[in-house]
């Protein structure tokens, strides 16, 4: 009886330091893992986990029937050298991406700006500008069709004719020479709106009192102001837009098929989504748009990164 | 000494003005053009959504509306004789969709960033390193594998599908983990020594406070996810369960078609006007606290 009495003693002066580092583990990082816990699980089976099976079908034949067969670099070697239409995807898509990209990203960066320095009106501009990417590019298609319309009921046709520029209408959404502007000017309609929420919140975090010292110091003109003060304290903002409208400018799809058609006239809105969706979805040869998957992610991932490097903020 | 300084300052204060009024001129014309290139596609279809017939087919082609009508609606709620479902049930699809999305983003990624910000456990740095790297390419990239999961856990054709993919985005974690940043410590310390457990802290301090940060967050999931034609073109196969934007493609007969009749732009209008809505909605949010920060130039 004593003895067991002194065991569990021992025991107990033993275990006491053990257990309570275990238990000291949980206790701090429980709660914190309880409230990650849905958000991890959602992002790790559709975000993060996709990423390295697409990675691993790239480099096989998978069909979604066939049991998939490893065909190492084939797919790569067929979409980097056998591949035209991937070719014309892939430079249609860079048109874009260097057009709709930095100039979203400048305009919607521009008008916050703007907005935050007007007295009145904010809300009324802050609408204007914000209610294009507000919209839906499927939707808006409808109107832009009618705008850019072959005959001379389009708006564009009509508005020509009447000026003297043209004598017959133009056929804007099937004439493959103009396809690609016609629908570089929807995506830039659309995308001016990019960053601007998230500007818009920046601007707004800049302490007031930052300007006042600012003025005290000698900044005298908003565009000094702009420069000296605003622009390095919205760093992280200016980071988190440059990636998105690098994402998103290298991802048109929708707007592109809507207008032009899937596919398109010799291939002239097709881009490297449309070529991705073409192989995934319609033709299921999932091994071969892994492919295409893994070009479109190791192209974007590289651009962010290099866009981290360039907003980095030193902090 | 310090009326000169004043007279100085006015002096100042007189030229630069000047300069403004001059440079105003210039920036009022080119703000002007990007008012009227933004509004202009918005205004045409409004005022398309509402032509009656002949105003559509009148040469040469009108683009405000003289005579209003309610007609394009009444045919595309009641008359649509072409598909078998009603317009409606696209309209609830959408909406049910949406607002889950939204509705489950918000508490998902707010729960998440607090708990990364404000108990820091082990991992949360190298969690939040991978959700930084995964801002870096856009859903499309990892539709393929998504598209095999869902299919796997036979949720093809529902409305899970387009909601559980969409919940957790890298997008929306990191807005609002960077909001979270800035939530003082002492208000939560505080609760914390009045003993407070932490879902209580989290419901009645940390979501109020978060306020700006859900509210655009709101806006920008609303958007994407009511917009979002990439999912519902991969996941839905049936036409009960299509959303808008699919059903738009449908009604204005397909991709590269024009739709010169009225139904098209009504639900075109349809689809557009509730983002726009949600956000004026939520605009008091966020121009709200612009209104506090008060810039004085």
């Amino acid at each position: 009886m004593s003895k067991t009495a002194k065991t569990t003693q021992v025991s107990g002066v033993y275990q006491k330091p053990v257990e309570s580092k275990v238990h000291r583990f949980f206790r701090e990082n429980k709660t914190g893992w309880l409230f990650l816990g849905p958000f991890m699980i959602l992002f790790l089976v559709f975000t993060i986990a996709p990423v390295f099976v697409a990675m691993g079908l790239s480099f096989t034949d998978y069909n979604m029937i066939q049991t998939p067969n490893f065909t190492g670099v084939t797919n790569y070697r067929l979409l980097l050298l056998e591949d035209d239409v991937f070719i014309i995807a892939l430079e249609n898509t860079l048109v874009f991406a260097c057009i709709i990209g930095p100039a979203g990203y400048i305009m919607s960066f521009v008008m916050a700006w703007f907005i935050s320095l007007c007295k009145r009106g904010r809300g009324a501009l802050a609408l204007c500008f914000y209610a294009p990417s507000l919209t839906s590019g499927v939707a808006m298609s409808v109107i832009w069709l009618v705008i850019f319309a072959g005959d001379r009921y389009g708006y564009l046709n009509h508005a020509l004719i009447q000026i003297g520029l043209i004598s017959d209408p133009i056929l804007w959404c099937k004439d493959s020479r103009y396809i690609l502007p016609v629908i570089v000017i929807i995506s830039a309609w659309m995308s001016m709106g990019t960053g601007f929420l998230v500007f818009l919140a920046g601007l707004q975090g800049i302490d007031p009192e930052l300007y006042e010292a600012g003025r005290v110091d000698g900044i005298r003109n908003p565009l000094q102001q702009l420069f000296y003060i605003t622009l390095p304290l919205m760093k992280p903002q200016l980071l988190f837009g440059a990636i998105n409208s690098i994402v998103s400018s290298l991802a048109v799809f929708d707007v592109a098929t809507a207008v032009a058609g899937f596919p398109s006239p010799n291939y002239s809105a097709h881009t490297i989504v449309a070529h991705l969706y073409d192989y995934a979805f319609t033709r299921f040869q999932m091994g071969y748009a892994s492919a295409v998957a893994m070009f479109l992610f190791i192209f974007t991932f590289t651009l962010s990164r290099i866009c981290m490097k360039i907003f980095r903020s030193d902090d | 000494m310090s009326k000169k300084k004043e007279r100085k300052v006015k002096i100042k204060n007189g030229k630069v003005k000047k300069r403004i009024k001059i440079s105003r001129i210039i920036v009022l014309v080119l703000v002007g053009c990007l008012v009227a290139f933004c509004a202009f596609p918005l205004i045409a279809l409004i005022c398309r959504a509402f032509m009656p017939l002949d105003e559509l087919y009148v040469f040469p082609p009108r683009i405000f509306v003289r005579r209003p009508t309610l007609q394009n609606y009444k045919d595309l709620l009641t008359s649509l004789s072409s598909s078998t479902v009603p317009f409606s049930r696209y309209i609830f699809n959408s909406l049910w969709v949406t607002v889950v999305t939204v509705f489950c983003t918000i508490i998902v990624c707010s729960m998440g960033a607090y708990g990364m910000v404000k108990h820091k456990p082990i991992g949360a740095a190298l969690i939040f390193t991978i959700v930084v790297a995964a801002l870096g390419f856009s859903g499309h990239v990892t539709k393929i594998p998504s598209y095999m999961i869902v299919s796997g856990v036979g949720l093809m054709d529902s409305y899970a599908a387009l909601i559980v993919p969409s919940v957790a985005t890298a997008y929306n974690f990191f807005l609002m983990k960077q909001f979270c940043e800035q939530l003082p410590d002492s208000l939560l310390e505080a609760a914390r020594i009045d003993g407070a457990k932490e879902m209580r802290i989290f419901w009645t301090i940390v979501m109020p406070l978060l306020k700006p940060a859900w509210s655009t967050l709101c806006v920008l999931t609303f958007i994407s996810s009511w917009n979002d034609s990439f999912s519902p073109l991969v996941y839905i196969h049936s036409d009960a369960m299509k959303t808008l934007p699919l059903a738009i493609q449908t009604i204005s007969g397909g991709a590269g078609v024009v739709a010169r009749s009225g139904t098209p732009a009504a639900a075109a209008l349809l689809t557009t006007a509730p983002t726009i809505i949600i956000y004026l909605i939520m605009k008091g949010q966020v121009l709200q606290t612009m209104a506090y920060s008060g810039i004085k130039s």
